[in-house]
């Protein structure tokens, strides 16, 4: 069923061949040749999602169509028929919607694939890390107290620095000696997610009629606010992340081989350590910010792609966030498509996917070399 | 070598037993979550009242001392309550449609609407005017709210006016698109502004005084302003005719606004709420606002009886979700109130009640019987 099953899925397994796949290309030409096909693969699924995204829903739209209300947006007059209706769905609802599932599947895909290798730890995530919990508390807060200081920016910003605040204390207090014990870890998450539902908990009990409706619509995860502005606020936050992570992504192979190897080979830990989750805490801050809770993603996704690319960090950073943004616009198509007229939260959508996904890859990883850790 | 198949047979069939399971449990999971998130009636209505049949229109007071039983019988739809203004068959003649028009809505956006050949409504109180000023049947969707009259509760297509989906409404080629404040999410209500379709917000009454207006607002809109304001005018009177009978009210129950929706979501309502409004008016003590609640707070045995009330107000719809009567005896604290003690429960229908539209007159005319017994007689 999975090309490569020889593979375990584990980012703690030591590369078989440690010495190369640190830096430069691969040896093998079979190697490379199968970068390829997961790339362009992983790509194809990625278009794909795409056109079934904007073609699929209630006003329905032929791919060709979509082409030519796209040119005409570009200025090309186009022989291709379409109404205005499709036009204006296209156009002012479902681009940007997909536009946004992009950015956010993308981001915490990214950012999970990541945290897993810099935590050597495969149960790493947004979500555990705090960050997703940590966002949520700035986003609320700033909906709470309705300013809007950095205008669009400002509930993004918001749980920007929320994300970082709870992430960081969780890194703090989970660390020790160089590294972070997966039980610390998980036991950390919890506390710090506790502490910060509490929070949570605490402004929703304050928030008027209008923001708990608000906060509700949001704490389930939905792309249904999809408008240009939110895509422009989350944008710049997701193109530098994503490609900072990729920088970071040669990096993080050696951490795999433990600190002490790491930092023989010249490589600063602790920097690529705090840059990964830095900029894992910005990606899903954003995420957070404009599309709300979205679980699974982050987790299921980096071992998804493991099993079919393998551990090598170069390809699992950027495939992961193709998989992520793939995954995300079909959880999403999922979601509005199910019950329409109305929508189905995607938060719903992406745990019911993700949590027997997880339980049979537990499952799997239990046989092919007696658990994790 | 027959291991691996094996193995793998059963980690299907376990996959598939998990799947099943969380898809049978999912609903409930769902309901649940938003349930206990849910502090407010608006958001609990959102997880419940999709699965809500439509009420009935009826407001049955329901007494338990015989005396106490309030003397006007049920205003049915089929009795067409809305004043003087008689539907018109085809909206296009309504009395001299002039399009197009231009207003500023609640939100404060400019908006010229210049066909209404296919209106969506996004909300019930808003949709019981337009059928109100003659545009019905020019309506091609309403949410699960439009409960009145007929024409609005057939069609019901674009879910709940609180968590709407933008691509639903569009689907149905709208050339208006009109609601209250409530409709929303805001993001989706920007959405449909941005696909260039007119969307008009009407602004929520803050009192009996703005009933009028939001009858003038929706008919201004619908470019049908003269027959808003006969609309209006006479809907006014009813309130001034129902006003000036609570006047002579002798007694002054305490009236506690319960709003419950199941076992669920159980509220009380206080100050500046529709209930709070309408029983000020009709000659009680608001009791939610006496006891210094603002909106609706969670309901508890304590505050029941802080509030002491006298009699206690219901939507049918909502306490027939905790099996009428009975059941709500059943939520600690009703018992040991006066109301409870005498049985002095009344229940009129969401849209009636609430929806501070041409009816308004005659539900609150409807409220001062059944809060003094004594003018019936």
């Amino acid at each position: 069923m999975v090309a490569g099953t020889h593979q375990p899925a584990s980012s703690t397994k030591t590369p078989e061949r440690a010495g190369d796949t640190i830096v430069g290309p691969p040896a093998s030409a079979r190697m490379a040749g199968r970068r390829a096909i997961v790339l362009v693969g992983s790509s194809v699924a990625l278009l794909v999602a795409f056109l079934l995204n904007v073609g699929v829903g209630a006003v329905s739209i032929s791919p060709i169509q979509v082409v030519g209300i796209l040119l005409s947006h570009a200025g090309i007059q186009t022989d291709i028929a379409f109404t205005q209706q499709q036009d204006a769905v296209l156009w002012a609802i479902r681009l940007p919607r997909v536009t946004l599932g992009l950015m956010v599947g993308g981001g915490l895909a990214i950012s999970g694939a990541a945290l897993q290798g810099v935590f050597r730890n495969p149960l790493a995530e947004p979500g555990l890390v705090g960050v997703t919990s940590g966002a949520a508390v700035g986003a609320i807060g700033m909906i709470l107290l309705g300013i809007s200081p950095f205008g669009l920016l400002t509930i993004p910003m918001a749980a920007f620095v929320g994300g970082a605040i709870a992430t960081g204390v969780v890194y703090l207090l989970a660390r020790q000696g160089g590294r972070t014990e997966v039980v610390t870890l998980i036991l950390t998450g919890i506390a710090i997610n506790a502490i910060a539902g509490a929070a949570t908990g605490y402004l929703t009990f304050l928030a008027s009629d209008q923001q708990l409706r608000s906060i509700v619509f949001w704490s389930l995860g939905s792309l249904g606010g999809s408008t240009w502005p939110a895509v422009r606020s989350i944008a710049p936050f997701f193109i530098i992340g994503v490609l900072l992570m990729l920088r970071l992504s040669a990096s993080l192979n050696v951490l795999v081989l433990g600190e002490s190897e790491a930092r023989h080979l010249g490589v600063n830990t602790e920097r690529v350590r705090i840059g990964v989750i830095a900029i894992a805490a910005m990606l899903s801050g954003a995420s957070v910010a404009v599309a709300g809770i979205v679980g699974f993603i982050g987790l299921v996704v980096p071992h998804l792609i493991r099993l079919i690319a393998g551990p090598d960090h170069r390809l699992l950073v950027p495939v992961s966030a193709i998989g992520g943004a793939a995954l995300l616009m079909m959880a999403d198509l999922v979601a509005r498509t199910i019950v329409i007229p109305t929508e189905l939260p995607l938060g719903v959508v992406t745990a019911t996917i993700g949590g027997p996904f997880f339980l049979w890859l537990l499952h799997r990883t239990r046989r092919a070399q007696g658990g994790w850790g | 070598m027959l291991a691996r198949p094996l193995r793998l047979m059963r980690s299907l069939l376990v996959l598939i037993l998990i799947v099943t399971f969380v898809a049978a449990c999912g609903g409930d999971d769902d309901d649940s979550t938003a349930a206990a998130t849910a502090t407010s009636p608006a958001a609990a209505e959102a997880t419940s009242a999709p699965t809500e049949p439509p009420a009935e229109p009826t407001e049955t007071a329901t007494p338990e001392p015989p005396e106490a039983t309030a003397t006007t019988p049920p205003a049915s739809p089929t009795t067409a309550p809305t004043a003087t203004v008689e539907p018109t068959v085809e909206p296009t003649a309504a009395s001299g449609q002039s399009l197009p028009v231009t207003v500023t809505d609640a939100d404060g956006v400019e908006v010229t609407v210049t066909d209404t050949s296919r209106i969506v409504v996004l909300s019930g109180d808003v949709a019981e005017i337009v059928w109100a000023v003659g545009l019905g049947d020019s309506v091609v969707g309403t949410d699960i709210s439009a409960t009145y009259p007929e024409g609005a509760a057939a069609l019901q297509n674009i879910g709940y006016q609180r968590t709407l989906a933008a691509e639903g409404i569009l689907s149905l080629d709208p050339t208006l698109i009109i609601g209250g404040a409530a409709a929303g999410p805001p993001e989706v209500i920007e959405q449909l502004r941005a696909t260039g379709v007119p969307v008009v917000i009407i602004a929520d009454a803050t009192g009996l005084d703005g009933v009028g207006s939001r009858i003038r607002s929706v008919a201004e809109a619908l470019g049908v302003a003269p027959v808003g304001d006969e609309l209006a005018t006479t809907v006014d009177g009813e309130i001034a005719d129902a006003l000036a009978l609570a006047e002579t009210a002798e007694s002054e129950p305490t009236v506690l606004f319960l709003y419950v929706r199941g076992t669920s979501t159980q509220m009380i309502g206080g100050i500046g709420t529709t209930a709070d409004i309408l029983i000020d008016a009709a000659g009680g003590i608001d009791a939610g606002s006496a006891a210094n609640i603002q909106g609706y707070q969670p309901l508890t045995a304590e505050s029941l009886v802080t509030a002491n009330p006298d009699v206690l107000l219901l939507l049918t719809a909502g306490l027939e979700s905790i099996g009428g009567v009975d059941g709500l005896m059943q939520i600690p604290g009703v018992a040991e109130t006066p109301a409870g003690q005498n049985g002095n429960v009344l229940d009129f229908d969401d849209l009636y009640l609430l929806s501070m539209g041409p009816r308004t007159g005659q539900v609150l005319h409807d409220l001062i019987l059944g809060l003094h017994p004594e003018l019936g007689q």
